[in-house]
């Protein structure tokens, strides 16, 4: 049982910032995901968490207590690697007792605490199988129990399913979140992949460009990114320039056809706007605005339809598979909720929006 | 008809290339057969195709007092070299592939500056230090000699080998609570073995070998076999050269042998890649 803290922490490769400034909190027993793309920083920051990285400034906390000067043998953290978790001259058994021979444990009791991690993983029958005599999933289950068998305060994982083909990565994935819950292990998870997160986290940390961005629950992510960032790479996200007019109620959003009306004068006078709009809350409405249907992909449970509007281009909208939708057919669409970024202040948009049709005299 | 002829043009090629590979086998090991030969002939003239077998060469090469010496010599120094050689080169080979300095690729360049010039040159500037230094004419000096033929070896494999290890292996054993010495002693070199085992055999190869250097430094009371080999062709009859060849290759023989199940081609690769 453990409570993580990274105050301040910031990393430099030369005068690149790879990571920036991350204050974050894991609270007891949390699965927290680190998310983003390719050299974002997560796994830099992951890296200092298990101390194979020394951060310029800031500090790590396990409970309370600074670990940041400590090397990673002293550190009460346990890692699993994206690739090569397992020592190949040893057994799988050997390669899980390890630390626990170097802890000087007696013989029984090591055999006793192998066993036992390895049936938590459920692999039993491994203990005598060399890694190369395993699949990759039982590899990464072995490099598991090896991080469990020495009951860390912390289980870092790095990537660990990316080498894993698709389906196997979603079992995986399964039997981690639940292991973790039984374990009730605060756990820091690394990766790339926006579902993996979205399925397996309490709570997951966006980062990029080695600053963090928002760090909310996968629901509060998904419904309210706070930055164009987190908006535009979690989920899809239709994203149309906007600018601001003063209107007798408050603020009018034009976003190509669509006329959104803010409450209050936010803005001045056509400055630039971002409207972001989920793919679900594009709906079909009769006094929407009329756009062609480019493409119908159908995705099982779901249709995804490629619309065509002249002034913003393609804007996607997923509908329920029994509509009928057929391609180069024209719908009239609004979107029913849309989020209105500029600059680092953000805007809820509820309710119907006002095509531009019918306020064309309103233009006038 | 079609399949007939396909079938001949395949056997043609076995055939071809079944013969290839007795040219290359003849090529490599004619001279070696040759060698035996004329070790186990008590005399081999014309017109005799095959020579009478006789053991009376060995008798006398084993007999003589100096071969006594020069093999008690080369066994003794040629481990210690290649030994010495490892102690020194499997640390700065594990420093060449995990840290990153200023001048790493330049230093390791320099371990080939050794085979890039004429050795004779260099053996000649050694003695000169050698002299001041009272090494020459001593055991410390040959085996000295000795290491420089092996460092490339020992320096340029392991830090290939070392190199194609993972660090996640190394991070992982921290991880679990090793110091940066256990870790390299229970993981990393487990690992690095066959490619090291492979590094040492070609370093003991190159020490045993090593005759101008030897010749220089040893003479005249620390001759090793390759040394006294010189002496043999020069002034004995043909077989007694031929036995002492046999014996100054069985121990690299017994070597490949006994290691040959570590013996491939990647470990060299990687050790030239750098």
């Amino acid at each position: 049982m453990a409570r993580l803290l990274l105050d301040r922490l910031t990393k430099r490769f030369g005068t690149h910032a790879a990571v920036h400034d991350v204050t974050l909190d894991v609270r007891d027993g949390e699965l927290m995901c680190l998310l983003g793309p390719s050299g974002c920083g997560k796994t830099t920051t992951l890296r200092m968490i298990g101390g194979f990285v020394t951060p310029d400034a800031g500090d790590i906390q396990i409970d309370g207590t600074s670990i940041v000067t400590m090397p990673p043998e002293r550190r009460p953290t346990a890692m699993v690697f994206q690739r090569y978790n397992l020592w190949p001259h040893m057994t799988v058994a050997q390669n899980v007792g390890f630390g626990l021979r170097l802890r000087r444990l007696a013989h029984a009791e090591i055999d006793r605490r192998v066993t036992q991690a390895l049936e938590l993983v459920g692999l039993p029958q491994a203990d005598r199988k060399f890694p190369h005599q395993l699949s990759g999933g039982e590899q990464q289950r072995v490099a598991v129990a090896r991080a469990l068998v020495l009951q860390p305060k912390l289980l870092l994982l790095d990537e660990p399913f990316s080498n894993l083909d698709a389906r196997l990565r979603v079992r995986m994935r399964e039997e981690v979140k639940q292991l973790q819950r039984t374990v009730g292990i605060t756990t820091v998870f690394v990766t790339h992949d926006q579902e993996e997160a979205l399925t397996i986290a309490d709570r997951i940390a966006v980062m990029h460009q080695g600053v963090l961005q928002q760090v909310d629950t996968p629901a509060a992510l998904y419904a309210y990114p706070r930055t164009l960032f987190v908006a535009d790479f979690i989920g899809t996200m239709n994203l149309i320039g906007a600018r601001a007019h003063a209107a007798p109620a408050g603020t009018m959003l034009s976003a190509g056809p669509w006329h959104l009306p803010v409450a209050g004068t936010r803005w001045s006078e056509g400055s630039e706007v971002t409207v972001a709009v989920r793919p679900e809350d594009v709906v079909m409405a009769a006094d929407g605005v009329e756009l062609e249907v480019r493409r119908v992909v159908n995705l099982g449970h779901y249709l995804q339809a490629v619309l065509w509007c002249a002034e913003i281009g393609e804007i996607r909208m997923f509908t329920d598979k029994g509509a009928a939708l057929g391609e180069g057919q024209r719908v009239a669409v609004r979107p029913a909720r849309a989020l209105a970024f500029h600059g680092s202040e953000l805007v809820e948009i509820g309710g119907p929006m006002h095509p531009a049709v019918a306020s064309s005299a309103e233009r006038r | 008809m079609q399949a007939a002829w396909f079938l001949a043009v395949g056997g043609l090629r076995r055939a071809l290339g079944i013969g290839a590979l007795l040219a290359l086998a003849g090529f490599i090991l004619g001279p070696l057969a040759t060698l035996l030969v004329w070790a186990f002939a008590g005399a081999w003239l014309f017109p005799h195709l095959v020579p009478e077998f006789s053991l009376k060469w060995w008798v006398y090469v084993l007999g003589n007092a100096d071969v006594g010496k020069a093999i008690r010599m080369s066994v003794l120094s040629a481990p210690t070299a290649t030994l010495l050689s490892a102690l020194i080169c499997i640390p700065a080979a594990y420093a060449f592939a995990r840290l990153e300095f200023p001048g790493r690729r330049l230093l390791l360049l320099s371990f080939l500056s050794a085979n890039a010039f004429p050795k004779i040159g260099l053996y000649v500037s050694i003695a000169t230090l050698f002299y001041r230094l009272n090494l020459m004419d001593t055991f410390a000096g040959v085996v000295l000699i000795q290491l420089v033929n092996t460092l490339l070896f020992m320096i340029w494999i392991p830090t290939g080998t070392f190199r194609g290890i993972n660090i996640n292996l190394e991070e992982a054993a921290r991880d679990v609570g090793a110091g940066p010495l256990r870790t390299f002693f229970q993981i990393t070199l487990p690992i690095a073995m066959p490619g090291l085992i492979v590094a040492a055999l070609f370093a003991f190869i190159a020490a045993f070998d090593e005759a101008q250097g030897s010749l220089i430094v040893g003479t005249p009371n620390h001759i090793t076999m390759p040394v006294l080999m010189y002496a043999l062709v020069l002034s004995y009859p043909q077989p007694v050269g031929a036995v002492f060849s046999v014996l100054l290759s069985l121990p690299s023989v017994i070597l490949l042998l006994v290691t040959q199940r570590y013996l491939r081609a990647g470990y060299l690769a990687a050790g030239y890649s750098l």
